[in-house]
């Protein structure tokens, strides 16, 4: 069977508003399975509220664990690990730290007595939740954890089953920000992302950056430009830019108190009253674009 | 000392904050530690000096000699090798490997498999405002940040100087990285749920480094209390606070950080840094 639609909501640098828009969007579209794949830092379930229906855990890597009665402390483990995480400890005893170690094994390989043995951890949940606006996945990634790629990568895969079970034929994923391993998980295999920038040296830079990225895993990018009325100069840099590498701009929304002020009601700005009007407009306009991207 | 500022939630300020932390300090170094991406230098606009590629070894398999045992294969935890053995054939992905060296180890040929090294990133070094700039970028499509702020670490001065860290969003692995070995974490957060939810996650997270830490709120309105109300019941020192004004933004888009931004800026950060040292100072005695 057919891939459901993916639209991921991406930014490369954080913070310039892509949680807020999916958020709105979520609430706008319909028919639709809606993802927050920001895993370290997700944030959508402050404004969607979701009641969660079904908790599992996640596993991530295998992390080394060193018997301490089998240890003949000759630290060929420490010597060897490439990821500094085995040291001695004030004891005197060999101590793997869970944050540092990978779980390449080459430690079991290299410790002469068999004293040391990979154990699984939990490293995160994920949650199967309804809204009221549709079904939602999420999750939660430990802090301090890694692999937060691969629990994007699990909580689309739910999305995909959700969409399939109740015939939805959207998803809309608020990703994560950077362009490193959870980008690419939360990328790959998707339509469409919408890349919101913010007319700052920051925003732009890191545009660029991300839409190398979204080419390269072959996901056509489409460009919102959140507080646009910030630096007009650097909106024409934007519009350029756009131009340039002929990607189209859906939408521009101005830097306006009303959404700041609806954040702290955990709120939306399409929740707002007139005093949002500027903004809604905005959204209401990004929202019909993204209708029809799951369309064509 | 090392200071490394971090914040859980994207675009806080981490990266104005620390550019004008360090632009305050005497000796500054500033470290951009967010190396996928990078933002610093738009702020600090440095002079570079020196560019150091960054690499990781990978494995290079000759076929010549290889006997196809499959070894590698095997022990490999990312399956970054398949060795078809009856079609004498060797594979190798690049991008699942994580460079652990396991795969040279367990090669029972010599020759058969040796590590090459393979650029992953680019480490910049210049100067900018009488500072030091130490910037690492990671190429487009890599995925490990962590081994490159490792590696980067080696390179930051470690004795008399003050070094200012900026780490990548997030609380994950790399965010763990950026922290370790400093000697303070300075946590920036804007008063919104957003920013309190995603720093309660990263306070949990740096209280389990068991590092000193305090907190910057950026975009700080009167009346607004969210932040401060949770830092009292957690007894979490607030070291300053940054105003929300639409001309900060505006500076800022241009890349100018908040410090020049500001009229008291030079003395809000120097009153930081002042803090900053006296609570690494009073936990060392």
């Amino acid at each position: 069977m057919d891939r459901v639609k993916e639209l991921v909501i991406l930014s490369g640098k954080g913070g310039t508003g892509k949680t807020t828009l999916t958020s709105s969007l979520s609430k706008i579209i319909k028919n639709k399975v809606i993802v927050d794949a920001d895993v370290d830092a997700s944030d959508m379930f402050i404004l969607l509220k979701p009641r969660v229906l079904k908790k599992e855990i996640f596993r991530g890597k295998s992390v080394a664990f060193i018997h301490q009665e089998k240890c003949i402390h000759c630290g060929l483990c420490e010597q060897h690990c490439r990821f500094d995480a085995i040291h001695k400890n004030s004891e005197g005893q060999f101590i793997v730290n869970e944050f540092k170690c990978d779980g390449c094994d080459l430690c079991v390989y290299v410790c002469p007595v068999g004293a040391i043995t990979m154990e699984q951890g939990i490293v995160g949940e994920w949650y199967l939740s309804e809204t009221d606006y549709g079904p939602m996945v999420h999750a939660r990634l430990n802090p301090g954890d890694e692999n937060s790629g691969n629990l994007v990568t699990m909580v689309k895969h739910q999305a995909q089953i959700v969409a399939k079970e109740q015939g939805l034929s959207k998803i809309i994923i608020d990703g994560p920000p950077g362009t490193g391993c959870p980008v690419i998980s939360a990328l790959s295999g998707a339509t469409a992302t919408i890349i919101v920038t913010e007319p700052t040296l920051s925003g732009m830079h890191d545009l660029d950056r991300i839409l190398k990225v979204a080419n390269q895993f072959k996901v056509l990018p489409k460009i919102v430009i959140n507080k646009y009325d910030l630096n007009n100069e650097n909106v024409k840099k934007i519009e350029e830019f756009a131009q340039k590498n002929n990607v189209e701009i859906i939408g521009r929304i101005p830097f306006d108190h009303c959404v700041i002020d609806m954040l702290i009601n955990e709120k939306t700005p399409i929740d707002g009253g007139e005093e949002c009007n500027r903004v809604k407009d905005e959204i209401y306009k990004i929202a019909n674009f993204a209708n029809g991207i799951f369309e064509t | 000392m090392w200071i490394t500022v971090a914040s859980g939630k994207g675009g806080t300020g981490k990266t104005t904050v620390s550019v004008s932390l360090a632009l305050a300090l005497k000796n500054g170094v500033y470290v951009d530690a967010d190396v996928e991406e990078p933002n610093g230098a738009l702020f600090l606009k440095p002079e570079i000096e020196k560019i150091v590629p960054y690499t990781e070894p990978i494995p290079q398999i000759n076929t010549d000699v290889c006997t196809f045992c499959g070894k590698c294969a095997d022990a490999c935890a990312y399956k970054a090798i398949v060795i078809l053995k009856p079609l004498k054939k060797a594979m190798f992905f690049p991008e699942l490997c994580h460079s652990c060296g396991l795969c040279a180890y367990v090669c029972p040929v010599k020759g058969a498999l040796t590590e090459i090294p393979k650029k992953k990133g680019e480490i910049k070094f210049g100067k900018s405002n009488g500072i030091q700039f130490i910037e690492g970028t990671l190429e487009l499509g890599e995925s490990s940040a962590t081994p490159m702020i490792r590696g980067m670490k080696k390179f930051i001065p470690r004795e008399g100087e003050n070094v200012v860290i900026d780490a990548p969003p997030g609380t994950s692995c790399p965010v763990v990285e950026a922290m370790e070995d400093s000697d303070f974490v300075l946590l920036v957060t804007e008063p919104t749920l957003f920013g309190l939810n995603d720093l309660k996650l990263t306070v949990s997270l740096v209280r389990e480094l068991k590092l000193p830490f305090g907190i910057v709120i950026n975009k700080a309105e009167e009346g607004n209390n969210l932040i401060e109300q949770y830092a009292s019941e957690e007894k979490i020192p607030v070291l300053g606070r940054i105003p929300f004004e639409r001309s900060i933004a505006e500076y800022y888009s241009n890349g100018v950080p908040v410090i020049y931004a500001l009229e008291k800026g030079k003395a809000i950060f120097a009153d930081i840094y002042k803090q900053i040292k006296e609570i690494v100072q009073n936990g060392q005695s």
